[in-house]
């Protein structure tokens, strides 16, 4: 499992990553499931359609039914017939602050989760485990709220401009240099939505005529960002380093399709964690074939920055690498920062052209104060210039709650998925009757978890996502392991077959279909 | 005198296979459905088994007698 050795001493610490194959016997038993609810979703929806059942879903209207239907592909069938039954675990409405314990509005619903009313009572205290607040900066009282409170009544709420018009405030300019320095790149540029610098962003950087190397779970934003670029998009099988450099070899060797002109840009995307798998992407080695093949490297830090590394720094500390092999160096500030929004980091040419040329620099609005406030605040708490070491007391809090909660998990003999640094932990469950059992047993036992099925995973590997935080005392911890273990035992989640099985690390040809061998 | 350990039990399993072929997550009239179909497969099944194995078991039997009966026969005439 120690990888130092094979791959030329890249790697100054051991890279744990492990993902267990499904038991067989757990596949066949998932599909069986998937298949008992198809034919009930092809019962009801016959059903429906001759009237006997009301149609309480959304359905074309009486003059339309002769077009062609916009309802009878797979997404709406499953949409109906298998999200509907299992609806209640989803958008459950919180009413204070996403720290460590949350409160929550009680709802029921009486037809079968087509409608929910609110009984009116309040869950208080539930552990929330859901919420990426990894360094615990979501909080309603302390330093940072003071701060923004205060920037609140200086400069109100709303900006009412676009960075490039009227927007740019004198506070975006102090977070930019800050967050630069935070990085240890030369220059930074911060936006209002993360979900939009990354979307709004590629397009400007590259264009027709450029090749972009994806990941195989790369986030929508990045994909959306690749499609809207008009970019040729290849994708790499998942952190797999092997599949990389075969797709690298054959852009510089053949270069564009029919052309055969060499690619303009060699664009590689990846995530510094993936945050449905838990793991690491393998950055030593994507920076060592990025330097051999002359390409440029992106990667998104959203759940990264604040929860790695000694310092806090995110992926590239976490490695000992230096910021300045990273091309483009991407965040958001609403996982460990508490706030909203996202930055991009690189050289000071690359970050100019932006603020020139970016979708989002140009035509949304920019950041709200109290937001770069908090943001700021949160910040040199974690660097550790505002006197005082609750910053660095956070990001060692966070690293031992994510070894601590990982140990005991694989002990209680669950399959958990990811790196063993990674503070986000996915605990698979596969079969569809037990993603609702399992949120909702955890929420009858006050622990508030987030379940993972279909379109955000493949379809038998369904599962429930723990996100840890700083905030989570030992004490939390053990109350909801606990309450894990028991409804572990009463739904039958605990899979593995503890035996260790190391990463494959033999070139990746035509004959290996599986990442593990027995 | 376990009879609640083995009620607790047995319905413990009820739950495990509710959860397995998700009829935890069906409506009452659907759960009637599913359970009145496995259990008129499970009877078929049953009542196949009881008439063909005992049958085709018995049949066994009587060729194999069939084969001895025929050997004493045939090392009777031998010696004879």
């Amino acid at each position: 499992i120690n990888h130092i050795v094979h791959n030329g001493g890249l790697y100054k610490r051991p890279f744990n990553e492990a993902f267990e194959e499904t038991p067989m016997l757990v596949a066949v038993l998932t599909y069986v499931g998937y298949g008992v609810l198809t034919l009930f979703g092809y019962l009801r929806d016959f059903m429906r359609q001759w009237k006997i059942e009301k149609c309480q879903n959304a359905t074309e209207r009486e003059e339309q039914k002769d077009f062609v239907p916009l309802y009878q592909d797979f997404e709406n069938f499953y949409n109906r017939n298998l999200y509907m039954r299992i609806r209640d675990s989803w958008n459950r409405p919180v009413c204070s602050v996403p720290g460590a314990k949350v409160d929550m509005m009680e709802r029921v619903s009486h037809d079968y989760n087509w409608t929910f009313t609110y009984t009116g009572r309040v869950i208080k205290d539930i552990i929330n485990m859901g919420s990426y607040n990894y360094l615990g900066f979501a909080q309603n009282a302390g330093a940072c709220q003071e701060a923004a409170a205060k920037v609140l009544s200086q400069y109100g709420a709303g900006v009412c401009s676009t960075r490039q018009e009227m927007g740019n405030l004198d506070k975006h300019e102090e977070l930019e240099k800050l967050v630069a320095r935070f990085l240890g790149v030369e220059s930074a540029m911060t936006y209002g939505m993360g979900f939009a610098t990354n979307s709004m962003n590629i397009p400007a950087l590259v264009g027709k005529g450029c090749l972009i190397l994806s990941d195989e779970l790369n986030h929508a934003s990045l994909v959306l960002g690749a499609r809207l670029s008009g970019a040729t998009i290849r994708i790499f099988k998942h952190n797999n380093m092997q599949s990389l450099e075969k797709l690298l070899k054959d852009a510089i060797v053949h270069g564009q399709p029919r052309t055969r002109r060499p690619w303009k840009k060699i664009l590689i995307l990846v995530e510094g964690i993936y945050s449905m798998e838990g793991s690491i992407v393998r950055l030593p080695e994507v920076i060592a074939l990025k330097k051999k093949y002359k390409s440029y490297l992106y990667v998104d830090e959203a759940h990264s920055i604040g929860a790695l590394g000694p310092g806090g720094r995110g992926v590239v500390e976490y490695f000992g690498l230096s910021p300045e092999d990273v091309d483009v160096m991407m965040g958001t500030f609403t996982k460990s920062f508490g706030a909203a929004g996202g930055y991009i980091g690189g050289k000071k040419e690359l970050i100019d052209y932006l603020r020139t040329y970016s979708h989002s620099a140009a035509y949304a609005t920019s950041m709200s104060p109290p937001v770069v406030e908090q943001i700021i605040t949160s910040m040199k708490c974690i660097m550790g210039e505002d006197g005082t070491t609750v910053g660095e007391a956070r990001v060692q809090q966070l690293a031992e709650n994510t070894r601590y909660f990982r140990r005991r998990l694989k002990e209680m003999g669950f399959i958990i998925y990811g790196n063993e640094d990674s503070p986000v932990v996915p605990l698979m469950l596969y079969m569809p009757a037990k993603i609702g059992a399992f949120g909702r047993e955890m929420l009858k036992r006050n622990i508030g978890v987030v379940v993972v099925g279909f379109p955000a995973t493949p379809i038998i590997e369904s599962r429930a996502r723990f996100c840890l935080s700083a905030a989570h005392t030992k004490e939390m911890l053990d109350t909801a392991l606990k309450e894990i273990n028991e409804v572990g035992d009463l739904l039958q989640v605990k899979y593995s077959r503890r035996r260790l099985v190391p990463l494959l690390d033999r070139p990746f040809d035509e004959t290996t279909y599986e990442e593990t061998e027995d | 005198m376990d009879v609640k350990g083995t009620w607790s039990s047995l319905y413990w399993l009820f739950c495990q296979f509710e959860l397995i072929t998700c009829s935890y997550l069906m409506e009452p009239w659907e759960k009637v459905l599913f359970y009145s179909f496995n259990l008129a497969m499970a009877g078929l099944l049953l009542y196949t088994a009881y008439v063909c194995v005992a049958f085709h078991v018995s049949s066994a039997f009587q060729l194999l007698g069939s084969f001895l009966g025929n050997q004493q026969e045939n090392a009777l005439s031998v010696v004879k």
